[in-house]
């Protein structure tokens, strides 16, 4: 994972509340066995607006997404934060996010802010009068910056430490080798292994088929 | 430290405590792995050149694409094709074990841990599935996870995990007629909401618990999940030592004997308290249906569909509007008068062994109803042998349903058995959610029992709005075999086969009962 310490980017204002998952990547992709490539399911059902953010050229190449509350809402897809980041968002700054999409944009280098929903506004109103605007957002100072104003956001400190480092989940894990081992070492053997395979004698099985 | 069965299994898999505001770390005695969520993880080790940690820790399945037809043909469907394809490519590289489409043991995952004895008391489960919480009826503490989460498993075997609160759910007394434990779990989610459980882990206990089977404490435990819990558990007891002993990956004499004796410590002990508790009392409860969009939005079945303008809540009432269109329902009919097109019986909810018996038991010499299909999926394809050595298909087929293949099938619909638009469904899954089932399918979630009721009447129905005969026992579906059809154990119906297929070298000993090595 790359380390963040800043990220400069246009701003894209999306003035909408409760965006769930379903709307940041319909199921429809979920199929795809690829970690990467995701970026045309990005807002697929909105995308064909032509009054729609992201189709407005100023802020096409946003990274930096200020959302409504209650961003990344619903299923657990993982595949949300891949289109995010897919299309080159960085950092969403909202007042609220879901639980799981917050801990899934930590492991995936997202950088989730929250901003009070006062801020949320100036922020708007900002990216809205001058599109375009870059918006700097600095995770040592835990302040987002555009056109000369700063606001504060929060983020818990043991993912802010995560992504300063660069040091993604399975990586900080693997320090921790010897004591996995050691534990690996103290388990009964009665707990099970699924090898060498065991089971009841295999049968052929014949495939339904309608009457 | 008095502790809940939860935080007994937590600390007991503690490789690191975590420290200044670092989460603990975890180790994962069990991983099971499908199609859909693991492609993506698969593909992140060899991207980052690492292995899989524990193979002998890890077992994959095929269920959620599979077709439930033709399953000896290539997958018409080239998506899904390319999903399974690319986890048997996964399994073999990195040396996981996999039962694929056409084995005896393959089948929704959440199936094939329990029958195979891999899902023990005591035990951290993982799966890249929120209906993993399944295997916390053997009082595991069982969760489904993200996919980075899956890739951190296979390359760690352990997971870096912040601390849950705990929830106690007590089911008192003793369980109606005619109902089950699908109306418990569902009574309990419209009692707490569907975000009633959110940062907990459930434990059920109690009497009416208590008295389950294994496979109707995995009904519940299945749906911990749609009450936003991350796992919910039961206490191991007798029960659970004898679903497990003689099952191919059981432990066997001083194992067997040293692990009872630890299953034996895993109950919440006297003086442990809960961060909440719920009480229901299981003679009040009747059979359970949902009528909205979301799994909290059930009733019992001699309600009516709610009059939205009746609730207090406006947020509610206007979920509630918002359902009815949907499920293109009028406030206030009886829900016993609402027809339903589609019969769904299956799932990891309601997919076993003794759902099937207790289907099989109310149609019995029966014709369903001419209205509607009815679709009989197992949970997997060693249920499906065992219900065909117990004459259960036949039961079926004369009954006018379909008997298919193993796979999670119309309870999601990634594969073909999906509902039309507009078309509704009695189901014994677990999701009633805005086309769920296939596009601009209405859903009712119900109990094998209701389903099987359904069936015949062609409305919403239970089995007291049957004229059942008096030899039918509706009272206990404890997994007894049924009267006259030729019931077998499992196991012992599967002797002296051909055996074929599978991953790994050639298998060896196949005596009556005994586990096959490979």
């Amino acid at each position: 994972m790359e380390k963040i310490h800043t990220h400069t980017g246009v701003g894209v204002p999306l003035r909408r509340s409760n965006v769930d998952t379903d709307q940041i990547i319909p199921a429809v992709y979920l199929k795809r066995v690829t970690r990467t490539g995701f970026e045309d399911a990005l807002f697929a059902a909105w995308r064909g607006d032509p009054s729609f953010v992201l189709n407005q050229e100023a802020y096409s190449n946003g990274s930096v997404l200020v959302a409504g509350p209650d961003f990344g809402t619903g299923s657990s897809r993982e595949h949300a934060v891949w289109a995010l980041k897919d299309y080159g968002f960085r950092v969403v700054l909202s007042s609220r996010f879901a639980d799981i999409f917050r801990g899934n944009s930590g492991k995936q280098g997202l950088v989730t802010g929250i901003v009070s929903p006062e801020d949320i506004e100036i922020l708007w109103k900002i990216l809205e009068t001058k599109p375009g605007t870059e918006v700097t957002v600095d995770l040592e100072a835990k302040t987002a910056t555009a056109d000369e104003v700063t606001v504060p956001f929060q983020i818990d400190d043991y993912t802010r430490w995560r992504l300063m480092e660069g040091l993604d989940d399975i990586g900080l894990t693997l320090q921790q080798e010897d004591k996995i081992t050691a534990f690996e070492e103290t388990r009964a053997s009665w707990r099970p292994k699924t090898l060498p395979a065991r089971h009841l004698p295999s049968v052929e099985i014949e495939a339904a088929r309608p009457v | 430290m008095a502790g809940t069965l939860a935080e007994k299994v937590w600390e007991a898999h503690l490789v690191r405590r975590g420290e200044g505001g670092s989460p603990d770390l975890l180790y994962i005695d069990l991983h099971l792995v499908h199609e859909v969520t693991s492609p993506q993880a698969f593909e992140g080790l060899r991207l980052a050149g690492r292995q899989v940690r524990r193979p002998d820790l890890t077992i994959a399945t095929e269920d959620h694409n599979t077709p439930t037809l033709d399953i000896d043909r290539p997958i018409a469907d080239l998506t899904s094709r390319t999903q399974i394809d690319t986890l048997r490519a996964n399994a073999k590289e990195f040396g996981v074990r996999l039962h694929s489409l056409g084995d005896a043991d393959q089948g929704i995952v959440h199936q094939v841990g329990p029958q195979l004895g891999l899902t023990m008391p005591g035990l951290t489960v993982v799966c890249g599935d929120s209906h993993t919480s399944t295997h916390g009826a053997f009082g595991a503490l069982a969760f489904g996870i993200g996919t980075s989460e899956v890739e951190h498993v296979l390359a760690t075997q352990t997971l870096p995990l912040a601390p849950f609160k705990t929830m106690a759910i007590t089911v008192n007394g003793t369980l109606p007629a005619g109902t089950t434990s699908k109306d418990i779990i569902l009574a309990i989610i419209a009692k707490i909401g569907t975000g009633g459980g959110q940062g907990y882990v459930l434990e059920y206990r109690g009497e009416a618990i208590r008295a389950l089977s294994m496979e109707a404490r995995m009904t519940i435990c299945n749906m911990s999940i749609e009450a936003g819990a991350r796992a919910g558990m039961i206490a191991p007891d007798e029960t659970t030592f004898e679903y497990l002993k003689g099952r191919p990956h059981a432990p066997e004499g001083e194992d067997w004997d040293a692990a009872i004796e630890y299953w034996k410590t895993l109950r919440t002990d006297d003086d442990a308290e809960f961060d909440a508790e719920v009480v229901l009392e299981a003679a009040d409860l009747e059979p359970f249906v949902t009528w909205g969009t979301n799994p909290g939005q059930g009733l019992p079945l001699s309600a009516s569909v709610p009059v939205p303008a009746d609730i207090a809540d406006e947020g509610e009432r206007e979920t509630a509007a918002k359902a009815l269109e949907y499920m293109g329902l009028t406030a206030g009919t009886p829900l016993r008068d609402i027809p339903v097109d589609t019969v769904f019986i299956g799932s990891c909810t309601n997919g076993r062994i003794e759902d099937l018996r207790s289907v099989a038991k109310v149609v019995k010499g029966r014709k369903k109803a001419e209205s509607l299909r009815v679709l009989v999926v197992p949970s997997s394809a060693r249920v499906r042998l065992q219900a065909e050595a117990e004459g259960l298909d036949v039961i079926f087929k004369e009954f006018g349903a379909e008997w298919r293949n193993a796979g999670c099938s119309m309870c999601l619909g990634m594969n073909p058995d999906q509902l039309a638009p507009g078309e509704r469904s009695a189901s014994t899954s677990n999701r009633n959610f805005e086309g769920r089932q296939g596009k601009g399918g209405r859903t009712h979630l119900v109990s094998p029992l209701v389903a099987a009721a359904t069936a015949i009447r062609g409305t919403l129905s239970s089995v007291a709005d049957l004229d059942l005969p008096h030899e039918i026992d509706i009272t206990t579906f404890d997994g007894t075999p049924l009267d006259g059809v030729g019931a077998s154990p499992l196991g012992e119906s599967v002797v002296d086969l051909p055996i074929p297929v599978a991953i790994g070298s050639a298998p060896s000993g196949s005596a009556a009962g005994q586990p096959a090595l490979r």
